[in-house]
């Protein structure tokens, strides 16, 4: 068995395992880390639940090996709210605005969005349904998840 | 565990490369891994040994000297759409880019990894070879350019052996002002394309055409430029029906997701629409 020695920082945590080179990192996050709650749908990069943040930005851990975050800063659905359990404001929004039902899709929408409304703080509603085509929701018809992104924005931006 | 188990090889330099790929048997490369990643997941890819690209930073440029272009074959798909200068000189690929996957998947895919996986469908071959880019390719013996004419070898088989390296694209932007546009019919956003296409138009004073460039993916396993139309339009005026008609006169695949007869009609639709989005680029000024 091939195995490598790593070391990351998840959620601001440095963390050191020695993990098989052929395990992908959503698998290492969830069963070495018991962060489940970045989920696995498909398993080769369509569905968009695994999305986590790779050094800020937004990636699938379904298609990346755990071996290749060594020394890298990963950020998943349980490092978005602070540190003393205060939502962001998008989760907040997601709250809000009713933007999940089942729960499944909600961290690759998280993180997702966390990274696009980074960059751009301003959107319209068809760059935020642009930017969410690649995270598959079977429950909402997107209609709420897209509200609260843009409510979201407009919060950021101190508007609301 | 998902993946097959293969010995992992995560080389810094293209000459350690090189001498990886020399040496071992059944290795991979590994780029971004958008393509190959999945492959792995589901055992489709059975390699002995895998080598890692991504620590080989000699591989990640964008170099623009001129109207001349070059890439290292690891610059991401992200970095290659965020370049503002690269935009400008060549306003395309940030157009075809935002057909590429997902913005969550431009972000490890690379350039040269779309190139080597070479699947029919892919954006970015089909906005090289509108470029009549060159490939440099490297192996422990030696280096070679392939242009992109030659580039393809069979279905999602590029112009590569066991042992070569894809490590850089270069090509010659075109002279602005010029008119450009990719357009493709899929399914849903960042699904594979049924048929793109991508167009590149500059016109004379008189606003006829002075150079034109059409190339047709997914029709076939490689990027088809539409030679026919391209010759016909020169020097004259935009006549779009008739570049339209050799569109759909180039012979096109069938497969679970839509005819060949299909795909030729949406290669005439399609090729309409990019020459008028490009022609009206082009008389306003890029």
């Amino acid at each position: 068995m091939d195995r490598r020695t790593i070391s990351l920082t998840v959620n601001g945590k440095r963390i050191t395992r020695d993990v098989e080179t052929r395990q992908h990192l959503g698998d290492f996050l969830r069963r070495e880390l018991g962060l489940t709650g970045t989920h696995l749908g498909c398993e080769h990069g369509v569905c968009g639940a695994c999305t986590i943040l790779l050094d800020g930005e937004a990636v699938r851990s379904c298609l990346m090996l755990a071996v290749q975050a060594d020394g890298r800063h990963v950020t998943t659905t349980e490092g978005l709210a602070s540190a003393d359990g205060a939502l962001s404001p998008l989760q907040q929004a997601f709250w809000e605005e009713h933007g999940l039902q089942c729960g499944f899709c909600t961290p690759g929408m998280l993180t997702t969005l966390t990274a696009f409304l980074r960059e751009n703080p301003n959107p319209t509603e068809d760059e935020v349904r642009d930017a969410i085509s690649g995270n598959l929701c079977r429950c909402t018809g997107y209609a709420n998840i897209v509200a609260a992104a843009l409510s979201a924005a407009r919060r950021m931006r101190g508007e609301a | 565990m998902k993946p097959p188990p293969f010995t992992y090889h995560d080389p810094r330099t293209v000459s350690d490369v090189l001498s990886l790929l020399g040496s071992l048997e059944n290795a991979k490369l590994l780029a971004g891994g958008q393509s190959l990643a999945p492959m792995l997941n589901f055992r489709y890819v059975l390699p002995d040994h895998l080598i890692d690209l991504n620590k080989v930073d000699e591989l990640a440029y964008i170099k623009i000297e001129g109207r001349r272009i070059r890439v290292g074959a690891m610059t991401r798909q992200r970095a290659l759409e965020r370049d503002d200068a690269l935009a400008r000189a060549c306003p395309i690929l940030r157009e075809a880019l935002a057909e590429v996957g997902h913005f969550q998947t431009r972000n490890r895919g690379t350039i040269g990894g779309s190139l080597s996986h070479l699947d029919p469908a892919a954006e970015l071959p089909g906005v090289m070879a509108l470029y009549d880019a060159h490939l440099e390719v490297q192996s422990s013996s030696g280096k070679r350019t392939i242009g992109i004419a030659d580039w393809g070898q069979g279905y999602m088989t590029p112009n590569l052996q066991a042992d070569e390296l894809l490590t850089g694209i270069s090509w010659e932007a075109w002279e602005n002002p010029h008119g450009h546009a990719f357009v493709e019919f899929a399914r849903r956003k960042g699904d594979f394309a049924a048929v793109g296409v991508g167009c590149l138009l500059s016109l004379n004073p008189d606003q006829t055409v002075k150079r034109a460039a059409i190339v047709l993916v997914g029709v076939a396993y490689a990027p088809v430029r539409v030679m026919s139309a391209e010759r016909l339009l020169l020097g004259k005026a935009l006549d779009i029906e008739a570049a339209a008609a050799e569109a759909r006169r180039i012979e096109a695949k069938s497969d679970l997701f839509a005819s060949g007869a299909y795909r030729q009609r949406l290669a005439g639709v399609l090729t309409a629409r990019a020459l008028r989005t490009a022609f009206e680029r082009a008389k306003s000024g890029g």
